[in-house]
């Protein structure tokens, strides 16, 4: 019993555990998602991540240990992010007709996102700190994170509200915009990636190509509108 | 496959020293992957070849969120006291964010004639 112990300690130290624990509670995920036909509830990050949570807490291990090991999955984000590069050059064609509906549609989402999450934050009565910490989440998140860093609030719990919201808008996106008969895969790429990021983009990519494309354009672009917009709306507030 | 994952590392580290110096305002993985477009505009047969590569990485952004969203165990002393009001907020805003902006597409995309997709 004391060999499992030790041979659980050396291994739960290193990075191999925590990366192949990564990789397995993603592919269970998957594999649910999968089996449900791509449903919006059986979200993969969600399910990955509360699978993960379990572990950990059952294993008494901290976050920063975990990460030794998963961070050479968060490493690849940056790179994906160059990668929207492809997708973006094989439909050029379609997203140069879309510049308009883009543009109108980057300016009333991206400033919707702001002023209903700070607005509904103040009815609800949650703290200043709290409020600079919401209104960049619709930002990819090292960007929201580095936003609230400037305003002087959270990056830490920014990061979780920028999942929450990447999370939320990726189950609630389909059922949605089906509910508003919004057929038109552009529209509903686009609406995605401005207000849920990158994970509304991983999930516009599971509905087709297009929508994967478009929301990878208002994910990079609301990224630098956020940027600018978050500090002048919390003056309103 | 090893050559594409090459540029990919190139053009992001472009896009972080032009982030440090020049261009604060953007991400440095933004600004890699506008420039990383550029260079397919230019280059059509790189451009094919490279394609598989990248639609590999995508296929799994979701895998890609994993680690940073097991960051929410760190602060649930936080979420058990101000969770439900941040989470109506967070939820309010993107059911509206989603609405609004898909709203806004579809309608100047109806007023400049085009209907199809």
């Amino acid at each position: 019993m004391t060999d499992v112990w030790q041979l659980w300690t050396y291994l739960s130290e290193g990075p191999l555990v925590w990366l192949t624990a990564t990789l397995i509670a993603y592919l269970i995920a998957d594999q649910i998602s999968h089996a449900t036909g791509r449903s919006a509830l059986a979200n993969p990050v969600l399910i990955a991540v509360a699978l993960l949570a379990v572990v950990l807490s059952v294993t008494a291990t901290p976050y920063e240990t975990y990460f030794e090991g998963a961070q050479f999955v968060h490493f690849l984000l940056g790179p994906a992010t160059v990668a929207l590069a492809a997708p973006l050059h094989a439909n050029l064609g379609r997203v140069r007709e879309s510049i308009l509906p883009m543009a109108a549609a980057l300016l009333a989402g991206s400033v919707t996102a702001i002023l209903v999450a700070v607005g509904v934050g103040v009815a609800l009565g949650l703290d200043h700190a709290v409020l600079m910490s919401l209104a960049p989440k619709s930002a990819t998140a090292p960007v929201a994170m580095g936003v609230s860093e400037q305003l002087g609030a959270a990056p830490a719990l920014t990061a979780i509200m920028v999942l929450m919201t990447g999370v939320s808008g990726a189950i609630l996106a389909t059922p949605l915009l089906g509910l508003m008969r919004i057929r038109s895969d552009r529209a509903r790429g686009f609406a995605l990636g401005v207000t849920a990021h990158g994970i509304g983009t991983a999930r516009a990519f599971q509905l087709n190509e297009t929508a994967g494309v478009f929301s990878g354009i208002g994910m990079g672009l609301n990224a630098i509108l956020t940027a600018i917009l978050a500090p002048l709306i919390l003056v309103l507030f | 496959m090893l050559f594409h994952i090459t540029i990919l590392l190139v053009f992001q580290l472009i896009g972080e020293v032009a982030s440090r110096t020049v261009l604060p305002v953007l991400p440095g993985p933004v600004i890699g992957m506008v420039l990383l477009l550029l260079a397919l505009t230019v280059m059509p047969k790189f451009a094919e070849n490279f394609r598989a590569t990248a639609n590999g990485l995508l296929s799994h952004l979701s895998l890609l969120f994993v680690p940073a969203g097991v960051g929410v165990v760190s602060h649930m002393e936080l979420l058990t006291q101000s969770g439900p009001a941040i989470l109506i907020a967070v939820l309010s805003s993107t059911i509206a964010a989603i609405a609004v902006g898909a709203l806004a597409f579809v309608g100047v995309a109806k007023a400049l004639g085009q209907n199809h997709d």
